[in-house]
């Protein structure tokens, strides 16, 4: 019965040092549970916010523009005040997070995609076609992300389709240049001499062996390329650039709030703004976490 | 150096023949100008008559083909708006931009560095952990929005500093600068603090990871153990060594501060080229989208052949004809 209990011997999976590692960081268990909370509002933001704010039937005008707090005519409560078309803040928020999500999550896994693969073929295959995509690669970093999305912007029109394709557009470079570097790193590998001399095809090298060991940086770089997408989204928004109106992000949310900010009505632009910036700070601080973790340089 | 340079130019003239053809194409295929520029009441022969005027009535080709002929004497066609040279409108825009540009690389530099010397050189105090944080913080606001937000905490609510436009401004060497006299300064410093923010979370973040990289260095230990003070192995041999990479990314980032003053400008209605660009893709300017531009890359190849070279001078191991062209 008493049986001594033997502690067997301790050996930790790669998936359960990661864990270990990344829970050694308050702040980044802070950010992850935050971006937890964040990403479940914005999926169930249809469900748990109090107003649906593209029914324009539910709005009313008499509503506009009331302080955090007041109560609609039918009795419910305006927590965060209204816009200038009588908007429950709350609800747009909520519906602008998704939006602002969905643009800078699938902006990022095509971009991430496209820029992997490219970036990966280009070490694997060297030569003229590694010359060729690294020199646009250089060309295109040396410019401001947010100059070459402006201009795409201008000549494509709004759209989400179409802020999707902008922000892809200034993000592959990022992704293949670090994919190129993980890659180079890789290929002189011995798995990678192993496949090559069992006579694998250069495809099946590059997308099921080279690929695979080269996703922890980009994962880092994944992260913050999000946060940042997401910002930029928020921005170009602002300007006027980005969504059309009727599918408000949180950028436009602030945008809306400008004009009356002077006349000292905050609640418009303030509040979509501590949504954005709580849901940027989540994503840096796990990925800060990220890269600390996943760096084979630190050695730990 | 000669041969560097001289390559150096060779891919800025193609790099500005690139960028002129993807930006000149891609802009003539949306909307018409004419329509926004002629009187609404304007019938079908008056908007005939705007169109050849502006010589949109060729193709497409052969419009490029004229622009290119007068970029070549230094003309990059008239703004639609202005009816002025579009280069003209821009450079007259241009001191603005370059003097928020400037002052808020001043503000990232000057508290920048310090802070992140110290979150370096002692990174276990709760001051260290504070100002990381912060940087954090610094990194995760959405610029405009900050932007917004000082206008509501000192403009709105506290009075303090006007909330937009620019103030006064002096004639300095012929420019109209406003940030040598006070009131004008009271105008720029707003947006200045607006663009600095985030580069100074960049700056104290990579002066940190600088310092500590460079602390375990062989060659501070040495100078720690010929009992040079505190003071002189700081400011001297890791200030030395850490300035490299801060260089090259101050230097480089002065593009990107001139290109994020869009956002900036627009908030602050700051009249510079940034709101200048603005409005014009919104006009449908489009000489002077283009011509702003091309002056922009031209600033930003300009901006890195400068940093290549100051690169060389600081540390003598790098040898520009090695630096990949």
């Amino acid at each position: 019965m008493s049986a001594v209990v033997v502690p067997a011997a301790v050996v930790e999976t790669p998936w359960q040092r990661f864990r270990r590692q990344f829970a050694e960081s308050r702040l980044a268990l802070i950010g992850l549970a935050l971006l937890v909370v964040v990403v479940a509002i914005a999926l169930l933001a249809p469900w748990i916010a109090p107003q649906n704010p593209y029914d324009l039937a539910k709005l009313d005008l008499l509503d506009a523009r009331l302080p955090p707090g007041a109560t609609a005519a039918d009795g419910m409560t305006y927590w965060l005040g209204t816009d200038g078309q009588g908007r429950d803040m709350l609800s747009a928020i909520l519906y602008g997070l998704r939006v602002s999500l969905y643009v800078g999550i699938a902006s990022g896994v095509i971009a991430l995609t496209l820029g992997a693969v490219i970036g990966v073929l280009a070490a694997y295959l060297g030569g003229r076609f590694e010359q060729i995509v690294m020199r646009i690669v250089d060309i295109q970093l040396g410019f401001p992300a947010i100059l070459v999305a402006l201009i795409l912007l201008a000549v494509l029109g709004k759209g989400v389709d179409k802020i999707i394709i902008a922000l892809v557009t200034v993000q592959w470079a990022y992704y293949a240049r670090t994919a190129r570097s993980a890659a180079l790193v890789e290929r002189h590998k011995e798995y990678i001499e192993a496949a090559r001399a069992l006579g694998l095809g250069a495809w099946r090298i590059v997308l099921r062996h080279l690929l695979p060991n080269s996703l922890p940086p980009l994962i880092v770089v994944g992260t913050v390329q999000v946060a940042h997408a997401i910002a930029l989204e928020a921005t170009l928004s602002f300007l006027g650039l980005g969504l059309p109106p009727t599918e408000p992000s949180l950028g436009l949310l602030i945008a809306n709030g400008y004009e009356v900010l002077m006349s000292g009505k905050y609640w418009i632009s303030v509040y979509p703004g501590v949504a954005l910036l709580l849901t940027i700070l989540a994503i840096n601080l796990v990925g800060d976490q990220l890269r600390d973790v996943l760096n084979p340089r630190l050695s730990r | 150096m000669t041969v560097f340079v001289l390559r150096r130019l060779v891919q800025t003239l193609l790099v500005l023949l690139i960028t002129s053809v993807l930006v000149f194409g891609g802009l003539f295929m949306i909307g018409d100008p004419v329509e926004i520029l002629v009187n609404p009441s304007a019938d079908q022969i008056e908007k005939e008559r705007a169109t050849k005027a502006l010589g949109l009535d060729k193709p497409l080709h052969e419009q490029y083909v004229g622009f290119l002929r007068g970029a070549l004497s230094g003309n990059l066609g008239n703004s639609f708006v202005y009816a002025r040279p579009a280069l003209e409108v821009i450079f007259e825009r241009m001191p603005a931009t370059l003097e928020l540009a400037f002052l808020a690389m001043v503000i990232a530099v000057v508290l920048g560095i310090p802070l992140g010397l110290y979150a370096g050189l002692r990174p276990h105090s709760p001051l260290a952990k504070t100002i990381m944080a912060g940087s954090i913080l610094g990194f995760s606001l959405p610029t405009f929005w900050v932007g917004l937000i000082l206008i509501l905490v000192f403009a709105v609510t506290l009075g303090w500093l006007p909330s937009t436009g620019r103030g006064p401004t002096t004639n300095v060497f012929g420019l109209q600068l406003s940030i040598f006299n006070w009131d004008g300064l009271r105008y720029a410093l707003l947006p200045a603090i607006n663009l600095a923010l985030f580069k100074l979370s960049l700056i104290i973040r990579l002066t940190r990871a600088q310092v500590r990289e460079q602390s375990l260095l062989d060659y501070i230990k040495f100078a720690r153990a010929k009992g040079l003070s505190n003071t002189r192995v700081i400011g001297v041999h890791l200030l030395k060594n850490i300035l490299i990479p801060l260089v090259t990314v101050v230097g480089l980032e002065l593009g990107s501060v001139i290109a994020f003053a869009v956002v900036t400008e627009t908030i602050f209605a700051w009249p510079g080229m940034g709101k200048l660009v603005i409005d014009s893709i919104f006009q449908l300017d489009r000489p002077v989208v283009v011509a702003y531009l091309l002056v922009v890359v031209f600033m930003f190849i300009l901006i890195n052949l400068v940093v290549d070279i100051l690169y060389s001078v600081l540390d003598p191991r790098v040898r520009l004809s090695e630096v990949k062209g």
